[in-house]
């Protein structure tokens, strides 16, 4: 075991992989002489040159769907994106053309592409460079949305999502890449689509991830000691697919849930997860299931309106006590 | 580079046989989009239907020009491009009648081809999308050192699409094996290229990026398989890329449902004057490569031909549901490579 900060484990697993196979390779805004605006392919230049980590021009739109075509021809490009703020402009080339490729084909061509970056509400960044975009990739059928918590989830799951034969979208929260956690020094994979219960609880489940992940797990005893009730904490790790058979065994467990999302309420990851569990797990539910999510504005930047706009500790204790009935 | 560069005339080194075959495919798109627009009236076909009629010069010296390491995309006026890269009659109208017998089992339809085993990487709908992931072929192949080149076809409406910018400087910077080949037609959909644009001509918007570029006669088959050679040939020799601009008319409307009122019937009368098929089948008799009876057994013969093949596509079934489901992600253990 070593620890590793979040931005090293995601680049512990751009370099195993840029090894592992020669037809891998990254490119995006500043990712080679720069190090990354993040410093998460720090090194990489280095070790793997110009021909495999490439520096592109401010474009998403061409450098994105110049790596879905890359996957076509059978490379496995790994594009990066200075943050999915900004890969709004490249929404064509994957939800056009990468997410239809093998159905459009009758699987005659396939689109192994992985794009990822920063992304997330926070960091007093103001309206443009600060939301929580999740949903944009989630509603898409033909992607797979992954966005981890932990240093040592964002290892394995980078590993498989770079291996996975289906283009990718891999979020990682601009605020996790200075966290630190325990990774593995054996090379590993954690498979796409299997959530992770990151503590155990019998009483009430919050169902949440990425940062708001790492914000609960640290927030965990205070909400058990303030609120009395022995929360359980889900990790969804992959938003989609999602892994439908956690989500229900710990709702047939708890029978009481909130989930917890950094980004806006209406048409999001919550009401998807929200309506599976009404679906699958009806009968257990001893509640009817609170979202704390974003509020509905975009996001000032004054301090105290960020704030205010995020989920906070007070507004998920305020869900996990009305769910148990203590309000 | 405003002037169209001396284009060596590599069509002189064709075999008679060669020529014939440049007419017989051209002959061989006419009467397939013909046939593919009486199906549509009949409703046999559905959604959109962009046809190629007036244009087969071009697919047919994209067809002749192809060779084995070269990758081919294009928008979603896709058929006989689809046809000149192998895909049968049968496998391209069975497509279009939405059968699962068709070229991908008709998931994807008339916009939608693929032959990838031949290089043809498709048939894709969004207007100027296909260019950057035809530059990521040509990526492809220059990482792979593979000794071919990409030809990414876009319309004359594609050449504003930021997207389209975007590709040429990544080409340029790069150095892609890639040719870009503007099919202009003069119409995006409904409207006349010169309404919207600043630039004529459409090639020169590859000058700022300094990447070679010219224009040529898109009527005429054997001027088109001069500069589509030569492209082809500096992209697979020299790793850069090279901008083409084919002048050329569509005779149909932009689709099937669109009754091409912004034409005068004058004006189409003389777009159809330049009608490619006559002209060279008239060049071969005049060369004496054909007869008057080889050009009129030839049409017979493909009439038929298409008789027979939308035959086979009324009668081929549709395909079972759930093919969709079974395509829209990669079978479990696909791809793990460690």
């Amino acid at each position: 075991m070593s620890e590793l900060q979040f931005r090293e484990a995601l680049g512990r697993a751009l370099k195993e992989e840029l090894q592992a196979d020669p037809d891998a390779f990254l490119m995006g805004e500043e990712v080679a002489e720069y190090n990354g605006a993040y410093k998460v392919s720090e090194g990489l230049l280095d070790e793997f040159g110009p021909k495999r980590v490439i520096d592109t021009p401010i474009a998403e739109l061409g450098f994105v769907g110049l790596g879905v075509g890359a996957a076509l021809y059978g490379l496995r490009p790994i594009v990066e994106v200075m943050t999915f703020n900004f890969a709004m402009l490249s929404l064509d080339a994957v939800v056009n053309t990468a997410a239809k490729t093998r159905m459009m084909s009758a699987g005659k061509l396939s689109c192994p592409v992985v794009v990822r970056g920063p992304t997330g509400a926070g960091g007093a960044l103001a309206a443009q460079h600060s939301q929580s975009l999740e949903q944009q990739y989630t509603h898409i059928p033909g992607l797979k949305v992954v966005s981890p918590s932990t240093p040592a989830d964002a290892y394995g799951l980078l590993r498989s999502a770079i291996q996975d034969p289906d283009p990718v979208i891999f979020m990682e929260h601009e605020s996790l890449y200075g966290t630190r956690g325990e990774v593995d020094d054996e090379p590993y994979t954690i498979p796409l689509g299997k959530a992770d219960i990151k503590r155990e609880g019998k009483d009430v489940t919050i169902i949440s991830w990425s940062r708001q992940m790492r914000q609960l797990i640290e927030w965990a005893d205070k909400l058990v000691e303030e609120t009395g009730q022995d929360i359980e904490l889900l990790d969804l790790r992959t938003l989609r697919p999602l892994d439908r058979d956690t989500i229900v065994q710990s709702v047939q467990k708890t029978n009481r849930v909130v989930i917890v999302e950094e980004g806006w309420e209406h048409s999001s990851v919550s009401a998807t997860v929200s309506d599976l569990i009404q679906r699958e797990a009806f009968d257990y539910l001893d509640a009817p299931i609170l979202r704390v999510t974003q509020r509905d504005v975009p996001m000032p930047y004054a301090p105290p309106l960020e704030a205010h706009t995020l989920p906070s500790f007070e507004r998920i204790k305020e869900a996990v006590q009305t769910v148990s009935y203590q309000k | 580079m405003d002037e169209t560069p001396d284009i060596p005339t590599h069509h002189t080194k064709l075999s008679e046989e060669a020529l014939r075959e440049l007419y017989v495919n051209m002959v061989r798109y006419r009467r397939f989009e013909e046939a593919a627009a009486r199906s549509y009236g009949m409703g046999k076909i559905h959604g959109f239907c962009h046809l190629h009629i007036g244009q087969e010069a071009i697919a047919a010296a994209i067809g002749a020009v192809h060779q084995e390491h070269d990758a081919v995309i294009g928008g979603y006026r896709t058929h006989t491009l689809g046809l000149a890269l192998g895909i049968s009659e049968e496998a391209a109208m069975c497509e279009l009648f939405g059968k699962d017998t068709g070229n991908v089992r008709g998931l994807g339809g008339s916009m939608h081809l693929f032959e990838p085993k031949n290089g043809f990487y498709g048939g894709w709908g969004l207007v100027g999308q296909q260019l950057p992931t035809g530059a990521g072929i040509a990526f492809g192949q220059k990482y792979k050192e593979i000794p071919g080149a990409t030809l990414c076809l876009i319309g004359d409406g594609a050449v504003h699409q930021g997207a389209v910018h975007e590709t040429l400087n990544l080409a340029a910077i790069w150095e892609l094996p890639l040719v870009v080949l503007i099919e202009n037609n003069h119409y995006g959909m409904g409207t006349a290229v010169d309404r919207v644009s600043s630039l004529p001509p459409l090639h020169a918007l590859a000058e700022p990026y300094g990447i070679e570029h010219w224009s040529f006669d898109g009527m005429n088959v054997l001027e088109t398989y001069d500069s589509l050679y030569e492209a082809m040939k500096r992209a697979r020799e020299t790793s850069k890329p090279v901008f083409l601009e084919a002048l050329c008319s569509r005779f149909r409307g932009h689709s099937m449902s669109d009754p091409g009122k912004y034409r005068t019937r004058e004006q189409l009368q003389e777009e159809k004057d330049r009608d490619p098929i006559p002209h060279f089948g008239n060049k071969l008799v005049d060369d004496g490569v054909l007869s008057k009876d080889d050009l009129k057994t030839i049409d017979d013969e493909q009439k038929q031909r298409m008789k027979d093949v939308v035959k086979a596509a009324d009668e081929a079934p549709y395909p079972e549901v759930g093919l969709a489901e079974e395509f829209t992600h990669a079978p479990a253990n696909e791809g793990d490579h460690e």
